[in-house]
C-alpha cells in the first residue's frame, strides 16, 4: 500500500545512487569557488541559495573573472531555463497541492530530483494523493548531499588535486542516468541529437545552445515517437 | 556589485523558473501533446550537458585518443547499456579516467 511515508522513502531509496556522483562533485565546487574568491561563508550559502550545481559553477568562475553581475544573471537565466522545462512537466502533480507545498517542491526541483521523480511518475500504478512526497524525499536527500559536499569542499577542497578529475562524477552520474532510457528509441533519438546539437552550438554566448540543444532533442524524440518504432532490445 | 547580492540574484532566478510552472498549475492546463513531448526532457537534457563535458572537455573540439574524458565516457555509457546500474557506471567510468590518464 502507498502511504505518504513509503513514498517518501522510496524517493530517498531513488535518489541515493545518484549522490555518489553529486558528492565529488559538490567537493569541487566548493574548492572552485574558494579560488574564485567567494567568502567561504558565501560559498557554502550559495548552495542553499541557488542549489543549482551546473549554475553555481558557472556563477563561480564568472565571479572569479570580475564579470558584471547582469551578465552573471542572465546566464544564470540561460542555463537554468531547462527547469521551466521541468516545472512544466511536473505542474499537472501539483495541482491538488497547498502553496506551501508548491514552494517547498519547486525549491527542490533540481536536475537529479526531477529525473528520478518524472520516472517514477510514468509508472500508471502511483496515486496521485501521495506523489510529492517522493519527490520531496529525492529532493531533501539531493539538498542534504550538496550541503555537505559543498560544505567540506570549501573546508578541505585544497587538500583534493585537480588531477583526480573529481568534476567527472557528474557527467558520469548523468550517464548513468540517460543511457538505459535510451534503449527506448525515441529516448535514443532525443539524447542523440541534443548531444549532437550542443556541440553544434558549444560557441554560443551565455550557454544558449544548451536551450537549443534540449529542443532539438525533444523534437528528434517527438519525431521518432510518430513513427511507431518498436523498443530496441 | 556585491558578491552576496549576485548569489542572491542568482537564487531568486533559479527559484523563479522552477516554481512558474508550478504556481499556475492549478489555473492552466496542459495539452497532451505537450505532456507527451516533455518525456524527451530527461534524456535531451542530460545529453546536451554530458556531450560536451566528453567531446570539449577543455572548452575545444577533441575527438582523438589523447582525450581521456571522451574514452572513459565511452567505456561509461557501455557498462550503463549493459548493467543500467548508475553505480557501476560511475565507479567503472571514474577508474578508467584515472587509469586512461596514467597511460597517457
Amino acid at each position: 500500500m502507498t502511504t505518504p511515508k513509503s513514498e517518501f522513502l522510496a524517493g530517498i531509496k531513488a535518489e541515493i545512487p545518484i549522490t555518489l556522483g553529486v558528492l565529488p562533485f559538490g567537493l569541487i565546487y566548493g574548492v572552485l569557488a574558494i579560488a574564485a574568491g567567494l567568502p567561504p561563508l558565501l560559498a557554502i550559502a550559495s548552495s542553499s541559495i541557488v542549489f543549482a550545481g551546473s549554475a553555481q559553477f558557472i556563477g563561480a568562475q564568472l565571479i572569479g573573472a570580475s564579470t558584471p553581475g547582469l551578465v552573471i544573471w542572465l546566464t544564470t537565466f540561460i542555463v537554468n531555463l531547462r527547469h521551466m522545462l521541468y516545472s512544466t512537466s511536473l505542474a499537472p502533480h501539483t495541482k491538488h497541492l497547498s502553496r506551501p507545498w508548491k514552494w517547498l517542491l519547486a525549491y527542490l526541483l533540481t536536475d537529479e530530483a526531477y529525473v528520478v521523480t518524472a520516472l517514477h511518475y510514468q509508472n500508471k500504478g502511483v496515486p496521485e494523493t501521495y506523489k510529492h512526497y517522493f519527490w520531496t524525499g529525492s529532493g531533501i536527500t539531493l539538498w542534504i548531499t550538496w550541503q555537505l559536499s559543498t560544505a567540506a569542499g570549501v573546508f578541505f577542497g585544497t587538500q583534493v588535486p585537480a588531477s583526480w578529475s573529481l568534476d567527472f562524477t557528474l557527467a558520469l552520474t548523468f550517464i548513468g542516468m540517460v543511457v538505459p532510457l535510451c534503449h527506448e528509441r525515441p529516448n535514443l533519438a532525443a539524447a542523440l541529437a541534443a548531444g549532437i546539437v550542443a556541440i553544434l552550438t558549444f560557441g554560443w554566448p551565455y550557454r544558449l545552445g544548451l536551450m537549443a540543444a534540449a529542443l532539438s532533442g525533444i523534437i528528434a524524440g517527438i519525431l521518432v515517437e510518430k513513427y511507431r518504432y518498436r523498443k530496441l532490445s | 556589485m556585491n558578491l552576496w547580492l549576485i548569489i542572491i540574484g542568482m537564487g531568486v532566478i533559479t527559484y523563479v523558473i522552477r516554481l512558474s510552472m508550478i504556481v499556475v498549475s492549478g489555473q492552466i492546463q496542459i495539452s497532451d501533446n505537450i505532456q507527451r513531448a516533455l518525456r524527451y526532457v530527461p534524456p535531451a537534457v542530460l545529453s546536451a550537458i554530458i556531450v560536451p563535458e566528453m567531446l570539449q572537455p577543455g572548452g575545444t573540439l577533441d575527438i582523438s585518443l589523447g582525450n581521456e574524458r571522451l574514452l572513459a565516457g565511452l567505456i561509461a555509457i557501455a557498462v550503463a547499456w549493459f548493467t543500467k546500474n548508475l553505480l557501476w557506471t560511475v565507479t567503472i567510468g571514474m577508474i578508467s579516467l584515472w587509469i586512461l590518464q596514467t597511460i597517457t
